[in-house]
């Protein structure tokens, strides 16, 4: 049973690893701005949408 | 800007969002941005400097769109020297890496500045960066709180299974000791504030929210460390790290809503003042809040100044009172500054503005203590029960406490937590704030502006409505005028436009509008005094004249008898010519707030500082039984309104700001009506835009609405609390429930009364 013991002080460490990670994320602003990343994602779709589309015409061109 | 951004491939730009953008701003002076090129500047404001780049972030108050987002983000493409730009929307800044050989900061700044997104730059920037630390901090806070919760309730399922017998030897020992330190981050880091906030109210001698919750924290944790040292038991741990945990995510729900309503009220109301604008010698109207630096603006007689600016033509006489609450005159001379919130008195004066116009300044002005020696003591009702809650909540735990003991101790601990944790006078002051904060806003939104909230109780109590009749219930702008008298030359005419200009009486301004076909600026006068309720005297081109009521300009009585409508007498070197009759137009929807004001049984009068020539269309309109007052002064028009109070009215005053201001002051509320004027009085407690006078009826009745609403929400908190501690004594309810109750319920309070009146006022037609 005393391996309950080492599993108990592992399970913490795991935990504070967790907590580690999330502390340090917080530190690095990661959670500053909940907002405009999900509106960056949209702006760099559209850039490319625009490449391709042009790129589609180029080849309907050569065609 | 377009062809800027054409030029770039960046017409994405427009096709975003309907609205985009608050364009470049007019003229775009860059000899403004000359002191970035200083080295030790620059060296202020970057966070990083290598050879290839340079790190460096701005604060842009005027980011509002996903647009913005789009166009900041691709600066790199309008200026190649910039390599990266990031936005932070919600903090409003952007994040720049700019290549030092190919570009500068000033370069960087003017390129933000021509594109409409002029940074805030502040050599000084430290406030920012403390909010982001505390509203980490407050993040830390909670993760250790939870990290340690969730790790002691793990150790606490063993005792939960086994019902406290642990065969194993030592390991029930071992569990409570990890358990007592994991709790011991969770005591003096996570609930500090907790504590210290109870710790300021106490030293103010002072039972504030944190007070109850902060002894419930401590009689867990003190009694668990006292059964896990003693070996007696392993405490109750499991529930005070939950009840820690659990209370800092409500608040810090409750701050994240808090804040998004504070936004709304800061930057999407209306606000009322209106300023005259010369653009290449022609005047317009514009909002307050549109003015812009380098605009030239017209400040007439009374009129405050919104924004610093520098004094270009005419004689300035500033009275600062609003703002320093001091009557003293200051003289001004060409090329001085004056301050905002300043009033011009005597002839109006013309100032290059030199800061924009800032809304909040000037409600703080209008909320200056100054003016608050009057009525508005008038204390919500809530306040008084909520004084009381802390102490009646005390003595309801030490009944607990003293009955369990006798009958169930081991029940006197959860029992005893759970009412101290559970009930929540927080949400009884929330639904007032919460409530009138809405309120506010759609008022604003209907474009009456109140000074604060309070005004929403007083209006709740009218039963009485005062009418001024010039420039409120009439319209300055559709007014009729017809000359009567010997002919006036067109010098003559010129000067009677040069005096009304000074002043900003309605009709002053109906008269100089009526004059056209004269230049503008043609004379000046060399003096202008302005008597209120009366009329104007002024000198110009040394010949005296004098324009107001009959009595002032001391007309014989059959000039007074034939008068139709609203005249102004004009007297020429002591000589009357004539008179200008003004056919006064009536507002649209009077009809309407009088048949509104009837069935709520509020009583109405009608207070004219005109003759009586209108009796007959106002006793149409208001009907009979509404008392009409003609050729009242100002000093009358209080003194009525006094001795309405006397009989135990409460009053609602409806005049323009200037020459009702001591009515205004004096009733319990009273509305300045604004015709886009820059007439700023603090004498009243709201500013309505003229179109929406009509709407009136249905203010007062939507202010009573509100108070119903608090009173619902109030009650709805009160049954919260009666429920919650009734369980809460017979022991059930367990304490870490309570602490997720409390946020929850608070939450639920505000949710219930924003969208309560949202809805009404949607059934109100606001």
């Amino acid at each position: 049973m005393s391996a309950l013991f080492i599993l108990i002080g592992i399970s913490i460490l795991v935990a504070g690893g967790f907590l580690t990670a999330f502390l340090w994320s917080v530190s690095k602003g990661q959670y500053d701005d909940d907002y405009t990343p999900s509106i960056r994602i949209l702006f760099d779709g559209t850039e490319k949408k625009a490449s391709t589309s042009t790129s589609s015409k180029k080849i309907t061109q050569t065609k | 800007m377009y062809l800027l951004l054409n030029e770039n491939n960046l017409c994405n730009y427009y096709d975003l969002d309907k609205t985009p953008g608050i364009k470049a701003r007019g003229k775009f002076l860059t000899e403004r941005f000359a002191y970035l090129d200083d080295k030790e500047t620059i060296q202020k404001l970057i966070q990083f400097k290598s050879d290839e780049q340079i790190n460096v972030s701005f604060s842009i108050p005027q980011m509002h769109c996903s647009s913005c987002i789009y166009l900041l983000e691709n600066l790199h493409r309008i200026e190649p020297g910039v390599k990266q730009s990031q936005v932070n929307f919600q903090q409003k800044e952007i994040f720049i890496i700019y290549h030092p050989e190919e570009t500068s900061l000033r370069k960087v700044v003017e390129l933000l500045a021509f594109i409409g997104y002029e940074p805030h730059v502040s050599l000084k920037d430290t406030d920012i960066k403390k909010q982001s630390n505390f509203n980490r901090k407050q993040i830390y806070k909670i993760g250790v709180a939870g990290f340690c919760f969730s790790n002691i309730m793990m150790l606490s399922f063993p005792e939960y299974f086994s019902s406290g017998n642990i065969e194993e030897a030592g390991l029930k020992e071992t569990f409570s000791w990890i358990i007592f330190g994991l709790s011991l981050p969770v005591l003096f880091f996570s609930s500090a504030d907790i504590f210290t906030s109870a710790w300021k109210g106490l030293r103010q001698k002072f039972l504030n929210i944190d007070a109850p919750i902060a002894l419930a924290i401590i009689v867990t944790f003190a009694r668990s460390y006292y059964e896990i040292i003693g070996g007696t038991g392993s405490g109750y741990l499991d529930s005070g790290t939950g009840i820690v945990f659990f209370m800092l995510i409500g608040r810090w729900f409750q701050n994240k809503t808090y804040d998004s309503f504070s936004f709304d009220r800061d930057y999407c109301s209306y606000f009322p003042l209106g300023v005259t604008v010369v653009e290449k010698g022609i005047e317009k109207n514009i909002p307050v809040t549109q003015l812009q630096k380098t605009h030239r603006i017209v400040i007439r007689n009374e009129e405050m100044i919104p924004a610093d600016a520098i004094l270009m033509k005419g004689a300035a006489n500033i009275d600062y009172s609003f703002v320093s609450g001091e009557n003293a005159l200051v003289e001004k001379r060409k090329g001085d500054l004056i301050y905002a919130g300043g009033k011009q008195l005597g002839s109006a004066i013309e100032l290059d503005v030199i800061k924009e116009a800032s809304q909040s300044y000037i409600t703080q002005l209008w909320n200056n203590d100054i003016f608050i020696n009057k009525k508005n003591e008038e204390k919500s009702f809530i306040h008084p029960w909520s004084k009381y809650f802390t102490i009646a909540l005390f003595s309801i735990a030490i009944t607990t406490y003293i009955f369990w003991s006798f009958v169930d101790p081991s029940k006197v601990f959860p029992a005893v937590t759970a009412v101290l944790i559970v009930a929540c006078p927080c949400s009884l002051l929330l639904s007032a704030t919460f409530t009138y904060g809405n309120m506010l806003r759609i008022f604003g939104r209907n474009k009456l502006f109140l000074k604060n909230a309070s005004v929403i109780e007083s209006l709740s109590k009218i039963n009485t409505v005062v009418f001024d009749k010039t420039g409120t219930i009439t319209k300055t702008s559709a007014a009729i005028v017809h000359y009567e008298g010997l002919p006036l030359s067109e010098r003559d005419m010129a000067m009677v436009k040069a005096v009304t200009n000074q002043s900003s009486h309605p009709l002053s301004k109906i008269i100089r509008d009526s004059i056209k076909d004269v230049p503008e600026a043609l004379l000046t006068p060399d003096q202008f005094k302005e008597y209120t309720g009366k009329g104007l005297e002024s000198v110009v081109n040394g010949v005296c004249i004098k324009m107001g009521s009959a009595n002032f300009v001391g007309a014989d009585k059959d000039f007074v008898t034939h008068d139709s409508g609203t005249s102004v007498h004009v007297e020429l070197d002591r000589i009357r010519v004539g008179k200008f009759n003004v056919q006064n137009q009536y507002r649209n929807g009077i009809a309407d707030i009088v048949h509104g004001l009837n069935q709520q049984a509020v009583q109405m009068f009608v207070l004219s500082g005109d003759n009586d020539s209108e009796k007959e269309n106002l006793s149409k309109i208001f009907g009979l039984n509404t008392q009409l007052c003609f050729n009242q002064s100002p000093q009358q028009k209080l003194d009525f309104i006094k001795n309405l109070q006397y009989e135990g009215k409460k009053v609602l005053m409806l005049g323009d700001g200037l020459n009702d201001a001591g009515a205004l002051m004096q009733s319990q509320v009273g509305i300045a009506v604004s015709e886009n004027s820059a007439q700023f009085s603090p004498a009243s407690d709201a500013i309505l835009d003229g179109d929406k006078v009509s709407l009136l009826d249905k203010f007062i009745s939507y202010a009573k609405a509100g108070k119903k609403i608090v009173l619902a929400s109030f009650i709805l908190s009160i049954l919260y609390n009666i429920v919650g501690l009734s369980f809460a004594v017979q022991g059930i309810l367990s304490p870490m429930i309570a602490a997720i109750l409390m946020p929850a319920s608070s939450i639920s309070i505000v949710l219930f009364v924003s969208l309560y009146s949202s809805f009404i006022a949607r059934n109100k037609g606001l």
